[in-house]
């Protein structure tokens, strides 16, 4: 099966279930987001089998010129496995929070018009796994709209909530700019390249004679795509948005819309890593960026209360980390994994923590009304095992060793030592440092703060399976890290 | 086997998360571990019956590996099972907890034993970390008096500490090459001096804040005072000889001239720990806060060994004093803190100003606690006088009349003043909880029974085999 089916299909499954959800006089709209997530796993399944025009170089659908914006290798495969994947466990959680969802829509306490909520992140989801395969600026960029547009959307979905729609207002703004800076910047490497092919512009740019144009253009493409990935200077929308979006959006902004802004990243600046002429100040920038981001990110996380604006701070600083490891560039090596994969597998045991704490989140909003986190107080007395759960998904957060998210930081630092970037590793350090501070203070007012409200938590069946199946992959990835890296082979 | 010996304690912990009676299987699994841990002692050099290795990852490699490269792991486990096996015979649940209390015990004893005997630098961090988490909570939960702040102080200075070494062994790895402990040694030769500093200094302050080196050490007394017993008993026993245990097997073979470089200003903190931590246990009021503050202060002569071994290299006395006072005080301190326990189940209290002739009433108590002071203080014919006088000759080994005294020798002579300190806190501690007029509290207290008496005997049993006979213990290290 050529592999462009699957963006296709993707899109396909969103406009049915608009479609059917229009016709539909259910009460409930949990069906669409079931059905979503059952069409998204059978997509998921048929990744495994797609291919690209290497594998069948006779078939007519392998001449099209359709290839030369898209490209199929492991690195797309794994990326389009991980908008599955993530776009999957997000429908999930917002099937068990239609009832926040249905207070702040178009009739109060009914779900009238929410069905959108669970077709909209399909659609996402295709501009995502779109991006995975970007071999084209003009493409990337497309599909990234495509992301970002559903995005304003679903940012400000709970339209009578101030929040949400103050959350939504400052996304667009800064969306927008952010936009045009992306253009602006593509606009100008255009013009010192001639092209908007990733793979020309690499062969171009040795023959450049002078490469300032070019380094401008770089530098506004950084900035635009800084706002997708949280990254110093464009991280200001990140706690507000965050705080105020609802929480399965705000689950798909700090996963999936991340890691499409980290695909792309790693997309945009592999040819200009890939020479010499372009390597050093775009290393530099990266270096910087990344030291103002993990600083910003842990430091302005250290007086949070509220937990989702604690989670907002936090997935700035994982953007940090990601970004060193990106400004410590290194292929594969026998020795080394290389810049990508490190940032793959950060991302990916990224996707099972954030998630997970997403899931458990969602439940204390809804059967404590509170996001803060005094609202966590005395969990580990009402419910034990989902405390345990909760402080595993912490401690990977924090990096604590034996969980998935120790591995990634390791990964990180290992390569950052390589590249000798010791004021980036010195920072990294603090950063860490700080991550630990900030959240054991949730684990603590978990374990030791005791609750005004005894009542336990009970977990709907969706969120129990889930939550137990992201902590199981946290552990167990935490000592054996081989299937993510076998899924990046 | 050393894979069983570790995962034992884990796969219990499960067990008891999913419902198996705590104590029970608690005890069992520890008793268990103790056979196993001395079958090890015999058979240890048998390298194909012990050893252990799973490849974890190609790049880096990484092997989830065990083995006993040599005495010293031999001797940390067997110190583990011990404790281990003593912390949950002790140790009593407060109604309704009992899964939290003996699962954490053995989460705690699961990843000391994966520390000490891994031999994959990864996974000899990792585990230690793997022990701290329930530590914390254990703390901050189950403990006494203002236990979250003691609990947030513990989090704060071995979380911070931790990372300072991370940093430390990520450098050594990235500069050796290889993950694997043992070959790790053999690139020494390699390391430039200007990292062989710098990575010296990131261990002394992690691997030192992890023991409780003065001045990081404020964390502990606090700690131990609020733990609930087992926690303080394994923590002081045990887990914290993972630092020094780190300073011994890495430090000092990888980065030898580099430690030679701090060599002085390690004294001046040991010091630190022996006479200033000194006076402070002193003037505690508290029995359960002179206790945390004694185990700080004694950690001041392992550093003494370490000390004297990175001044002089060709020195392996210094290391076997490291290793036999390690034991000894691992074993003495859990004792003490389990006898403090039992002592404030019986009276309800722990402060010297309620206590006083508690002989008369707990006969027994104030026998085992009398022995475990006296091997506190030194006494000979308890593991920890074999300990102190060896660390003592340690330092002077290689002490020649003509060239006048060392660092080293003064910091020695200095440090054996921290004996009288001991005898006069332990002792006085003794003469106002056991002797003297009954009080209110102890006229009635309930003496030790005989199942609180099973754990201590093991412990005073180790206390008098290796001071009777430290042999059995320098054996291992030949």
């Amino acid at each position: 099966m050529p592999a462009y089916y699957l963006e296709a299909l993707t899109v396909t499954l969103g406009i049915i279930l608009l479609m059917a959800e229009t016709f539909c006089s259910c009460k409930s709209k949990a069906w669409v987001g079931i059905s979503a997530a059952i069409g998204l796993a059978v997509i998921l399944c048929l990744t495994f089998i797609a291919i690209g025009p290497d594998a069948k170089p006779d078939a007519c659908w392998a001449k099209w010129p359709m290839w030369n914006f898209y490209n199929f290798d492991s690195l797309a495969k794994f990326y389009k496995i991980f908008a599955l994947v993530t776009t999957i466990f997000v429908l999930l959680l917002a099937v068990d929070y239609r009832k926040i969802l249905a207070r702040f829509t178009e009739v109060p306490d009914s779900e009238v018009g929410t069905g959108e909520f669970y077709a909209l992140p399909v659609f996402a989801c295709a501009g995502m796994m779109w991006l995975a395969s970007a071999k084209d600026l003009a493409g990337a960029f497309v599909a990234l709209e495509l992301v970002t547009v559903t995005f304003y959307i679903l940012v400000a979905y709970m339209r009578r909530n101030v929040g949400s729609l103050e959350a939504g207002v400052k996304y667009l703004i800064l969306g927008a700019l952010s936009t045009g800076f992306l253009v602006y910047g593509i606009a100008w490497v255009y013009g010192a390249t001639g092209t908007m092919s990733l793979a020309q512009i690499s062969e171009t740019i040795p023959h450049l004679k002078d490469t300032t144009a070019l380094h401008f253009g770089v530098a506004l493409v950084m900035v635009g795509l800084g706002f997708k990935i949280g990254a110093v200077p464009m991280q200001v929308w990140i706690p507000d948005v965050y705080q105020g979006a609802p929480t399965p959006a705000t689950a798909f902004l700090s996963v999936g819309s991340k890691a499409a802004g980290f695909i792309l990243t790693i997309r945009f600046f592999t040819p200009f890593l890939a020479n010499e002429a372009t390597r050093g100040p775009v290393l530099t920038l990266l270096l910087i960026i990344a030291c103002a981001t993990l600083l910003f990110g842990n430091l302005a996380a250290i007086p949070q209360t509220n937990f989702k604006r604690l989670l907002a701070y936090s997935s700035i600083a994982h953007a940090g980390f990601l970004i060193l490891a990106l400004a410590a560039w290194a292929p594969e090596t026998a020795a080394s994994l290389g810049s990508i994969k490190v940032v793959s597998f950060y991302l990916a045991t990224y996707l099972l923590m954030t998630l997970g704490v997403f899931f458990v989140l969602a439940q204390v909003r809804i059967q404590r009304d509170g996001e803060s986190i005094s609202d966590f107080n005395g969990l580990g007395k009402t419910n034990p095992l989902l405390a345990l759960a909760l402080t595993v998904l912490l401690a990977a957060l924090a990096g604590v060793p034996l969980t998935a998210g120790f591995i990634g930081k390791f990964f990180v630092f290992s390569l950052a030592v390589e590249a000798k970037l010791w004021i980036g590793i010195s920072i990294g350090f603090i950063s860490a440092a700080a991550g630990f501070y900030y959240y054991f203070s949730v684990i603590r007012a978990m374990w030791w703060n005791v609750s005004t409200d005894n009542k336990a938590i009970a977990l709907p069946c969706i969120s129990k399976v889930c939550i137990a199946l992201l902590t199981l992959a946290v552990l167990v990835l935490g000592f054996w890290p081989q299937p993510i890296l076998a899924l990046l082979k | 086997m050393l894979a069983l010996l570790v995962f034992l304690p884990i796969v219990a912990f499960i067990a008891i998360l999913f419902g198996a009676p705590a104590r029970l299987t608690a005890i069992a699994a520890s008793a268990i571990n103790l056979v196993l841990g001395l079958v090890a002692v015999a058979t240890w050099k048998n390298a194909s019956l012990w050893a252990f290795s799973l490849p974890v990852l190609d790049k880096p490699a990484l092997h989830l590996a065990f083995g006993f490269t040599d005495g010293m792991s031999v001797i940390m486990v067997l110190l583990s099972v011990i404790v281990t096996l003593a912390a949950v015979l002790s140790g009593s649940a407060p109604e309704g907890k009992e899964k939290l209390y003996f699962g954490s015990s053995l989460l705690i004893s699961g990843g000391a034993l994966g520390a000490f005997a891994a031999s994959d630098l990864f996974f000899f961090y990792a585990f230690h970390e793997l022990a701290l988490v329930p530590t914390f909570i254990m703390i901050g939960m189950l403990g006494r008096g203002d236990r979250r702040d003691a609990a947030w102080k513990i989090t704060i200075y071995l979380g911070l500490g931790s990372i300072i070494l991370l940093a430390g062994l990520v450098w050594l790895a990235n500069l050796t090459g290889t993950y694997n402990m043992v070959e790790m040694v053999k690139a020494a030769g390699h390391i430039d001096l200007a990292s062989q500093k710098a990575i010296a200094a990131l261990l002394i302050v992690g691997f030192g804040t992890l023991v409780s080196l003065f001045p990081f050490h404020s964390w502990a007394a606090p700690a131990y005072a609020s733990a609930p017993a087992p926690v303080a008993m394994l923590h002081a026993g045990v887990l914290k000889k993972f630092g020094l245990y780190g300073l011994l097997r890495l430090a000092i073979p990888l980065v030898p001239e580099g430690l030679q470089f701090w060599l002085t200003p390690l004294l001046v903190l040991l010091l630190g720990n022996i006479l200033w931590v000194g006076y402070v246990t002193i003037s505690q009021k508290r029995l359960d806060l002179m206790l945390g503050n004694s185990s700080v202060m004694h950690m001041g002569y392992i550093f003494l060994a370490i000390a004297a071994l990175i001044a002089f290299p060709e020195n392996p006395l210094a290391r076997s004093a490291a290793i036999v006072l390690m034991f000894a005080h691992g074993i003495s301190i859990a004792l003490l803190f389990g006898l403090a326990d039992r002592i404030e189940r019986s009276t309800g209290s722990l402060d010297f100003a309620d206590l006083g002739g508690l002989a008369k009433s707990a006969p027994g108590l104030a026998f085992i606690f009398g022995i475990a002071a006296m091997a506190s203080i030194g006494l000979p014919g308890l593991a920890n006088f074999s300990g102190e006088i060896l660390v003592f000759l340690s330092a002077f080994k290689s002490y020649n009349g003509t060239a006048g005294l060392g660092p080293v020798q003064i910091a020695c002579v200095l440090s054996i003043w921290g004996v009288v300190i001991s005898a006069v806190y332990m002792l006085r501690a003794y003469r106002n909880v056991f002797q003297g007029p009954a009080v209110k509290s102890t006229a009635s207290a309930a003496d030790i029974t005989c199942v609180d008496r099973l754990p201590a005997i093991l412990l005073v049993l180790a206390l008098f085999a290796v001071g009777l006979y430290p042999n059995l213990l320098l054996n291992l290290l030949k």
